[in-house]
């Protein structure tokens, strides 16, 4: 008997294939949105609020600790300003507690891709997530202290072509523009595995290198200082964008909170970073519930979509029904294979609703990546990848339940005899 | 005795409000395996009986008993499935469904009852000559093709009784009688007693025993006087 039923839906679905395959489409764009709204959401938040990105804090000028992170962590937005060189220094020498201080500054560009200054030590003791530190592709190492020498990050070699022994010139701002490029010649000497982070972005140089760059103005000392020649420049007129932080003991995140952030007024203190970011999503969460209310609204409409394909159908299949019942098919499995029809047309659409999630999330992996360095999980399971399904599918069954009643309802002596 | 029909009353509304009786038969019965043909003017009652009779419609008062169950005493559910059992229906109009292939159309007929066999599907459809035709869909067959598809399918469920309505009515005189001498002949092998109703001669006097409908239709007797 079930077999029959399924027979019927079959051939159902075959008789009127054209609105079947319209209603299955809208279905799956349906189901495949409401996917990638909720994994896109969930990984998004994860990757810049949940992930492990190797600090605890940034110090930075005082300004918005969510602009501090921003700009450090994820190498957006502009640095809110610059911090003397020997604040970083007194952190790194003089304050127990602390496991590792690695200076970071910024102001310059290659080709849009960040350049940022640093140290040695975020490729010898950093760990970008627990337990994994930089590694570089082939012979590639660490530029050495002194040396006008860049290691660069994997999406920006992959986006440029550039290899070990390329040589590049920085240019000036944040921002690429052309004839901003600076005189300074550096030349890459490694080349960072991938490591799905916003690092992968970033073109890494000695932070002497941003001190000595020509036409950097430096005030670490309070008036302006311009290097020229090759004479080392005096400690009090170097500064930092910011420094990032990683303790050993937590209760020194909150020690220095109290104390920079709110009795001190000179510095700001970004701490803990996962706190800062969610502030952000907190902020924007309307925006989330904003790409909900269309997804929980996309999925109405296409209920409403199969409700219209079958209910419209019923009419001319009344015969149909009529025949079924006259060759002993009983109310309810007429009423049935309507109800399992809308439901196997839901399945599909949701089926097919995996294929449009994987483009959708493969074009917003992209984008994200490109914008951001994040790399967003195509084959991550995300619950909604199967609530939604089984969701839509019951939605389906729902819709199909007024023209199953309709068909329920068909006077079967009446519709035996054809109408012209 | 495959069919005791006792008292049976069927009565429609009229638009004008006025209740009509279309069918009042007080006694008709078939042995198992019989052929009986039912002569009947057009609106005289016919199909609403055969209708009562395969417990599509649902009689006023009386007793319709097919093969020893009687249908009132039934929910809707279990006529049903008596009809998905017991019966086979030759419609006028063959009544196939479009969307279904020749075999498909037959397999229909025992699905609701002894179940889906494809092999005897198959077979039927042989039997009826559209070994080549299997995979046709009515409107890809002629309506002698039709006719006999429909024929193949009233066949499937291994009924008790056919009925058969009108069912030469819509071919030429050549195919009628090839139809209906097919018709009488499946039945026989099968073991199915047969009841036609139809208005035409031709195909009435090919019947050892007819009976005139309006002669058993009380209903129809009081319009007439």
């Amino acid at each position: 008997m079930s077999g029959g039923i399924f027979l019927l839906v079959r051939r159902s679905l075959r008789q009127h294939a054209f609105s079947t395959i319209i209603t299955v489409l809208a279905v799956g764009l349906a189901s495949g949105l409401t996917m990638s709204v909720f994994s896109i959401q969930q990984q998004t938040r994860e990757a810049f609020s949940g992930g492990d990105v190797g600090f605890d804090a940034v110090l930075g000028a005082r300004g918005s600790q969510l602009q501090l992170v921003l700009n450090t962590v994820f190498h957006l937005e502009t640095s809110p300003g610059n911090i003397p060189w020997s604040v970083y220094e007194k952190l790194k020498e003089d304050t127990p507690g602390i496991r590792l201080a690695i200076p970071y500054a910024t102001g310059d560009n290659y080709f849009g891709y960040r350049i940022v200054g640093t140290s040695t030590e975020l490729f010898s003791d950093f760990e970008y997530q627990k337990g994994q530190k930089f590694r570089f592709v082939g012979d590639g190492r660490s530029f050495e202290d002194g040396y006008a020498e860049a290691v660069v990050g994997s999406y920006v070699a992959e986006q440029l072509g550039i290899s070990v022994g390329d040589h590049i010139h920085p240019s000036h701002g944040v921002n690429y523009a052309e004839g901003s490029e600076h005189e300074d010649e550096y030349t890459v000497v490694g080349i960072l595995e991938p490591t799905n982070s916003p690092s992968d972005r970033v073109v890494w140089i000695p932070i002497e290198g941003i001190f000595h760059m020509d036409g950097h103005v430096l005030k670490g000392a309070g008036e302006h200082y311009e290097h020229h020649g090759t004479h080392a420049i005096p400690e009090e007129h170097k500064e930092v964008s910011a420094v990032m932080l990683s303790f050993s003991s937590p209760t020194l995140g909150m020690n220095l909170n109290q104390q920079i952030n709110m009795i001190g007024k000179e510095y700001t203190l970004a701490f803990p970073i996962g706190r800062v970011m969610l502030e952000l999503f907190d902020k924007i969460g309307w925006v989330n519930r904003i790409f909900e209310l269309v997804a929980y609204l996309v999925v109405l409409v296409s209920g409403a979509a199969i409700l219209a394909s079958i209910y419209n159908t019923i009419n001319e299949r009344r015969r149909e029904f009529a025949i079924l019942r006259a060759l002993g098919a009983r109310r309810r499995t007429v009423f049935s294979a309507i109800v399992l029809e809308a439901a196997t047309i839901a399945a599909l659409g949701s089926v097919l609703g995996w294929l449009f999630y994987g483009v959708i999330l493969f074009s917003a992996s992209y984008a994200v990546r490109k914008e951001t360095g994040v790399v967003l999980e195509v084959f991550m399971l995300h619950p909604s990848l199967y609530l939604t399904p089984i969701g839509m599918t019951l939605l389906g069954a729902i819709t199909g339940i007024v023209p199953a009643y309709k068909a329920y309802a068909t006077d079967v002596a009446e519709n035996l005899i054809p109408h012209s | 005795m495959v069919l005791s029909v006792n008292n049976l009353k069927k009565s429609y509304r009229a638009p004008d409000g006025e209740t009509s009786m279309v069918v009042d038969v007080a006694s008709f019965a078939m042995e198992s395996g019989a052929q009986v043909a039912l002569r009947g003017s057009s609106g005289s009652g016919k199909t609403t009986f055969l209708n009562l009779v395969a417990g599509i419609l649902q009689a006023d008062s009386g007793e319709v008993i097919l093969c020893g169950k009687a249908l009132h005493q039934l929910n809707e559910s279990n006529r049903d499935q008596l009809r998905a059992r017991s019966i086979g229906y030759v419609f006028q109009t063959f009544n196939l469904l479009q969307g279904y292939t020749a075999v498909e159309n037959v397999l229909l007929g025992m699905l609701f009852g002894p179940g889906a066999d494809r092999a005897y599907a198959e077979a039927l459809l042989e039997r009826v000559g559209l070994a080549d035709r299997m995979h046709y869909r009515p409107r890809q067959l002629s309506v002698g093709q039709q006719q006999r598809v429909a024929v193949a399918r009233a066949l499937a469920n291994h009924p008790d009784l056919v009925l058969a309505d009108e069912p030469t009515g819509n071919l030429d005189r050549h195919h009628a009688g090839e139809s209906l001498a097919l018709i009488r002949e499946i039945c026989k092998e099968n073991e199915a007693a047969l009841l036609l109703v139809s208005h035409d001669d031709t195909v009435l006097e090919q019947f050892d025993t007819c009976q005139d409908f309006d002669d058993i239709n009380h209903a129809m007797r009081e319009v007439a006087s």
